[in-house]
């Protein structure tokens, strides 16, 4: 048998002449403004500037080396070439394009199947259930991005599960351009889903009944209320399904086949032919492509929406 | 104003970082081959005690532990004699074991002829002293001091052992089995979209050697010497062969699970890969085309800045030691290097099937040698493609 302790239920008694430590230090950052400032900045900027702007700048810098051929070695001397070989050579722009077209479709893809299911998580689904929707949701986020993509691997091999659900070997797509679409876009789905969900969350029940009460049918309601009023997080879950794709390089080695995109090539020259200062050259193309992007975006007040 | 300021800052850190990286900015190491000498590192005078493990690069089937296969096990034993624990990283590609080793973290290499060289001449890794290496004395001698594991007459590694690039088929679909390279570079092949070829600029040569015997107009007298006629002409070849891939394959692993499913059907291979995925039940058989192959010639070398180089010394001792080199060799499908290995391997005939001591056999073999551009096959009125040409011709070629 333990006793209860009754000395440990006594409230401690506060010292009132000595002020603790923490008290007289958090009174100086009272007074003193402008130390609590740079107290509070400096972590985030440090990691801010020099983790994040840093690596880009390092990254720009390393663009205008250039690889000795024979050994490998960095030569540390300025030059423009690397662009020169991007701009001229036909092939990359072949492959821009090609990236460029792939983030673009697994975008539509993953809008054209998130919006009905936001809609009915927010709209139609009752609160209970609609919670275990979002779980269900998120779940798959927590699978190794591999091993879904060899899931993938698996579900396309010829004579695999989905050629057997289109009637035999060889009927479905099989590796390539079409199987990167549909594996992105699976992968993706969820970061589109859940901006549409937050944004249809936020658009009230009342306007959907005025609509229908002026007479509109739900076509028409869709397109001139719905709409407009989700299209800034259509945008916001756009640049994560858009870049996500636009640099991803593991799920097209996998089930691409064939087909490289700008993040294949990225990883051709690091891995492969130890050309860093051409990867980083490459590695710019995605920068300036999301950068056009999110201009864009920005004029639809989406980036309200992150 | 204050997102300016903030702006500025940033900036300036930015230049900051600028100006530390140009300070780094030295001569670059030069000319190229040719004219110039690999960087004077010293061999290790004598051997120490092990260091308690050692980092290797291998290609894949080199170094096993009995996890692959509790029967193929060659590191075991030389854990417990030496108490080096191996680690090891399996390369996939010469460029990427080069890669490798400039990063510092890695003792020994299994070096192929297209990553030797490339490795000497950047001063990666070091002079070998073969007098450490009691079993070194057992080599064949058609093997030791080579272009490709040595500098005027300096080791740089010792020999592991050799063998050719392979064409693998499955036998339920490729009818009748092919006999030549043609096979996987008809336009019009029966089956196209199921064709697999290498992932690396190497894969060149075996387009310009397949030209070499089809089209001696061309005039290609080694496989690793192009021209820019010659080069164009392998490089189109591929262009048309790219029509038929399925998919190139790089990953060892992804090649097996191809041939398994039946994606790949049809395809340059390794002699291990042939053995994995027999193992995996695929319906394969694998052949050396009647043009020949391009093949390798492996090197263990020692790098120049090894944290381990007791271990790595007794690796290199241990991996060309009879027993291990008949084990390896076997496991990979390849010749040993060590001429008392043919005594120990498994199946009796090995050496024999596999032209251990055949060197004319091997004059047919075009070991991976980097291109340069000094023309390798001696010519001296020309230039030829350099290895960086070929990174970006297969880039183009991939499309």
């Amino acid at each position: 048998m333990v006793k209860p302790s009754v000395e440990s239920a006594e409230p401690a008694k506060p010292a009132r002449r000595v002020q603790p430590v923490g008290r007289r230090v958090s009174a100086w950052l009272h007074r003193h403004a402008g130390v609590r400032l740079t107290a509070l900045l400096v972590a985030p900027l440090t990691w801010l500037v020099v983790a994040y702007l840093g690596a880009l700048g390092v990254l720009l810098v390393s663009a205008f080396w250039t690889v000795n051929g024979f050994t490998g070695d960095v030569v540390h001397q300025p030059t423009v070439d690397n662009f020169r070989t991007i701009v001229s050579e036909a092939v990359y722009r072949r492959v821009t394009i090609r990236s460029i077209g792939v983030a673009a479709a697994v975008t539509v893809v993953t809008a054209v199947i998130a919006l009905p299911m936001a809609f009915y998580m927010a709209k139609v689904a009752r609160p209970g259930r609609r919670r275990w929707l979002v779980i269900a949701i998120l779940t798959p986020l927590w699978a190794s991005y591999l091993v879904k993509a060899y899931a993938w691997r698996v579900l396309l091999a010829n004579g695999g599960p989905i050629d057997s659900l289109l009637g035999g070997p060889g009927r479905g797509p099989g590796y390539g351009l079409t199987a990167t679409v549909i594996v992105l876009s699976y992968l993706w789905l969820p970061y589109m889903i859940l901006p549409l969900f937050a944004g249809l969350e936020r658009l009230p029940d009342s306007l959907l009944e005025a609509s229908a009460d002026l007479g509109a049918r739900s076509w028409r309601t869709f397109r001139s209320v719905v709409m407009p009023m989700i299209v800034p997080s259509l945008f916001a879950g756009s640049i994560f399904t858009f870049s996500l794709s636009l640099g991803d390089y593991i799920t097209v080695q996998i089930v691409g086949g064939k087909t490289q995109l700008i993040g294949n090539l990225v990883y051709a020259n690091i891995g492969a032919a130890n050309n860093l200062p051409f990867a980083a050259a490459l590695a710019t193309i995605p920068v300036a492509v999301m950068v056009i992007y999110l201009f864009a975006v920005r004029r639809s007040g989406a980036l309200e929406e992150l | 104003m204050r997102p300016t300021k903030w702006w500025t800052a940033a900036a300036a850190v930015g230049l900051l970082v600028l100006a530390a990286c140009g300070d780094n900015a030295d001569s670059g190491s030069g000319s190229g081959p040719g004219g110039i000498k690999p960087p004077k590192i010293d061999k290790m005078a004598s051997l120490g005690a092990g260091e308690g493990s050692v980092n290797i690069i291998a290609w894949a089937g080199y170094v096993e532990n009995g996890s692959t296969d509790p029967k193929v096990d060659w590191v075991t034993g030389f854990e417990k004699e030496t108490g080096c624990k191996v680690n090891v990283k399996i390369g996939a590609t010469s460029d990427e074991m080069v890669t490798l080793m400039k990063t510092g973290e890695y003792d020994t290499v299994s070096a192929s002829g297209d990553a030797s060289l490339r490795l000497i001449y950047g001063g990666d890794v070091a002079p070998v002293n073969t007098d450490l290496i009691p079993n070194y004395k057992d080599v064949f001698d058609g093997l030791k001091n080579k272009a490709w594991n040595s500098v005027d007459g300096v080791s740089y590694g010792v020999p592991h052992g050799r063998g050719a690039n392979l064409l693998m088929y499955r036998t339920d679909s490729v009818n009748p089995a092919p006999t030549s390279w043609s096979a996987v570079f008809d336009p019009s092949s029966p089956y196209k979209g199921k064709v697999t070829a290498y992932d690396s600029p190497i894969y060149i040569a075996d387009a310009a050697l397949y030209l070499m015997k089809t089209k001696p107009d061309l005039g290609i007298k080694n496989p690793y010497a192009l021209d820019d006629k010659q080069f164009n002409a392998a490089v189109d070849l591929l262009k048309q062969q790219n029509k038929i891939i399925g998919e190139y394959w790089s990953d060892y692993t992804k090649e097996v699970s191809a041939f398994k499913a039946g994606n790949s059907v049809l395809g340059t291979t390794w002699q291990v890969i042939v053995n994995l995925a027999k193992a995996d039940s695929a319906p394969v058989e694998a052949i050396l085309p009647s043009e020949g192959a391009t093949g390798w010639s492996d090197t263990w070398m020692v790098a120049a800045k090894a944290k381990h180089p007791n271990c790595a010394y007794k690796w290199m001792n241990h991996i060309i030691s009879p027993e291990a080199n008949a084990a390896v060799a076997e496991w990979f499908g390849e010749a040993p290097s060590n001429k008392l290995a043919c005594g120990k391997t498994a199946d009796a005939n090995h050496c024999a099937t596999f032209h251990a001591e055949d060197e004319a056999y091997f004059d047919k073999v075009w070991y991976w040698t980097t291109p340069i551009t000094q023309c390798v096959d001696g010519r001296t009125d020309v230039k030829c493609k350099d290895y960086a040409a070929w990174t970006q011709a297969w880039t183009e070629i991939k499309g």
